[in-house]
């Protein structure tokens, strides 16, 4: 029986010819990844463990991202214990303020990822490489600790949904918009346990952010990872990064998938997630009149530097609409830099908005722009879930950074054609 | 190994921002996650709450981020067990990693009410409802899984095995 793109590096890691659906495994890790709130969880489980040392100082990525720049005193001893760690432990990957960036746009454009490659991360989000055609999957602090001192984890061989993308996205679609739809056909559930592998001609048409922010959000349609093919911009992008090499791996043809969707990427709209699951999405042509308090655009699904250029394109020589908050969060230093040489920052300044140093902060309530009771933010984020960015009686939206542009020049929700774009 | 304990009980998608809401992210000691458990949904559970009581949920229990926080703050509230429909799975790995028992069972999560007493045995994966008198048969762990509750966590697990 054929095997899936993600069966096939699983087994590659396994040490086996082939896997099937179901079938437990222990994979070697490429690289194990956490964050400043996982990453302590993770060291004192470790303490317990006879080995000490870790398996690979070079393997190891610990990204204080979460609630840094410090928070608060509590937040500060989490990122000591990190640094603390990494110190002792020689690791090379360690990323501190100034150096830092939100972890899921920080490691491709570092370069600490490649195809073909296995990852483990205490962060769920670390499906995010999966752009990258590597297999890269969320996991809790115990088993990024356990990974980290052992080089291997075990899997659950996934089975997979096939995404046949076609066509070309009109203008102010994009991976965000693409995502947000499957999402919402399939559900936050609907890819509980399997992979999510996205093929077909369209993905020539989709930019490497645009496929980051797809794979990043896999995770909301309860994924195991998500994963596209190998093509010339994944290889460009790698040979930009790293310096690592790379392993090409292709879906058997006679692959078995539990289901297969095509999706018309040029029939996709904007699209808004409303309050309180990623599943519920609305085109913004549907979305009504909603009217809105603050708008972040960041994150680990959009802060690069397209997400950027886009939100820049539809706010320069506007302005914010009055009351309206306006955070604007590059993901990485490199990112925020080249924001500043393009302009992009005196754009946003001059909008009326804010620009602040990497850090996932609003994006899980940490702080840098949290709500009050009853107050409604359109994000380029990942997460709606109730309380989400602040107070439970908050409400988020989410939305790609062009409608969340749009929607801070109208204070309402609304996409690029409300301003005549 | 047995549980038993007063059903409190859930719908679908219960995710862990709510069952330890980020805010609270900036500590790790379980104690203290207990006390904020589940409060952003409901606001009584901390108050409720006793020793072996058991969470009976829909779907999709535990989705959204990897906190393995949100198995500890259920663990250290006391409950002895969660019951769901489906799990995500990142929480999945988390509860067996950190010995937080957890068993699918779709007939058990829809027909269990709030209040109910139910009791669980893990060995049989039986599932008793003493409230109505009903039973049900949960998905027993994989014998690879077993091992590592056997171990009680992938610690232990790791410390025996390699």
């Amino acid at each position: 029986m054929g095997m899936t793109m993600t069966q096939k590096i699983l087994a590659a890691h396994a040490g086996l010819e082939s896997v099937e659906a179901g079938q437990l495994i222990e994979a070697n890790l490429d690289l194990v990844l956490a964050n400043d709130i996982t990453g302590p969880v993770a060291i004192h489980e470790v303490e317990k463990l006879n080995k000490k040392t870790v398996f690979d100082k070079d393997k190891v990525a610990l990204v204080p991202d979460h609630f840094a720049p410090n928070k608060d005193i509590k937040s500060a001893e989490h990122c000591k214990c990190v640094r603390e760690y990494a110190k002792e432990h020689g690791i090379t990957n360690y990323f501190e303020v100034g150096q830092m960036g939100i972890e899921h746009a920080l490691l491709p454009e570092k370069g600490l990822i490649v195809a073909g490659e296995t990852c483990i991360g205490a962060d769920s989000h670390t499906c995010t490489y999966g752009a990258l055609g590597a297999f890269s999957t969320g996991v809790g602090s115990t088993d990024m600790g356990c990974g980290m001192i052992t080089g291997q984890a075990w899997f659950k061989v996934p089975s997979a949904i096939k995404f046949i993308l076609t066509g070309k996205p009109s203008k102010w679609v994009s991976g965000k918009d693409v995502i947000l739809h499957i999402i919402g056909m399939i559900g936050v559930d609907g890819a509980l346990y399997k992979s999510m592998e996205f093929t077909g001609d369209g993905v020539a048409n989709l930019s490497m952010d645009d496929r980051f922010a797809i794979s990043n959000m896999a995770i909301e349609a309860g994924a195991k990872n998500g994963i596209f093919p190998v093509d010339e911009k994944t290889i460009a992008y790698m040979e930009e990064h790293s310096t690592k090499k790379y392993t090409v791996y292709e879906a058997d043809e006679d692959a078995v998938y539990d289901a297969e969707y095509t999706i018309d990427l040029s029939a996709l709209e904007p699209t808004v997630a409303f309050p309180h699951l990623p599943e519920n999405t609305k085109t913004v042509s549907e979305a009504g009149e909603v009217a809105i308090d603050q708008v972040v655009i960041g994150s680990c699904t959009n802060g690069r530097i397209e997400d950027l250029r886009i939100a820049a394109e539809i706010l320069k020589g506007r302005k914010t609409a009055e009351g309206i908050r306006v955070i604007v969060i590059p993901a990485t230093q490199a990112i925020y830099m080249q924001a500043i040489e393009e302009g992009l920052v005196q754009t946003f300044i001059n909008a009326g908005a804010i620009v602040s140093t990497p850090t996932c902060g609003p994006c899980l309530g940490g702080y840098m722009g949290i709500l009050a009771a009853g107050e409604r933010a359109v994000s380029t984020t990942n997460r709606n879930f109730v309380g989400r960015m602040g107070h439970v009686d908050s409400e988020v939206y989410l939305a790609s950074p062009a409608v969340a542009a749009a929607s801070a020049v109208t204070g309402r929700i609304s996409q690029p054609s409300d301003l005549g774009l | 190994m047995k549980a038993c304990g007063i059903v409190h009980k859930y719908g679908d998608n219960v995710d862990t921002d709510v069952i330890i809401p980020a805010r609270y992210l900036n500590s790790s000691d379980p104690a203290e996650l207990a006390g904020h458990c589940m409060e952003d949904i409901d606001t009584d559970f901390v108050k409720r709450v006793k020793k072996g009581d058991i969470m009976v949920a829909n779907k999709n229990f535990g989705c959204g981020s990897s906190r393995e926080h949100a198995p500890i703050a259920i663990k250290a509230s006391g409950v002895s067990c969660v019951i769901a429909e489906t799990f995500a799975r990142i929480f999945y790995r988390n509860a067996i990693n950190i010995g937080l028992p957890i068993i699918e069972c779709p007939e058990a999560a829809e027909a269990i009410e709030a209040g109910d007493t139910v009791e669980i045995d893990f060995d049989s994966g039986m599932i008793y409802d003493r409230t109505k008198g009903t039973e049900y048969k949960g998905q027993a762990f994989p014998p690879f899984m077993q091992k590592i509750i056997e171990s009680e966590g992938l610690i232990n697990y790791i410390n025996e095995n390699k």
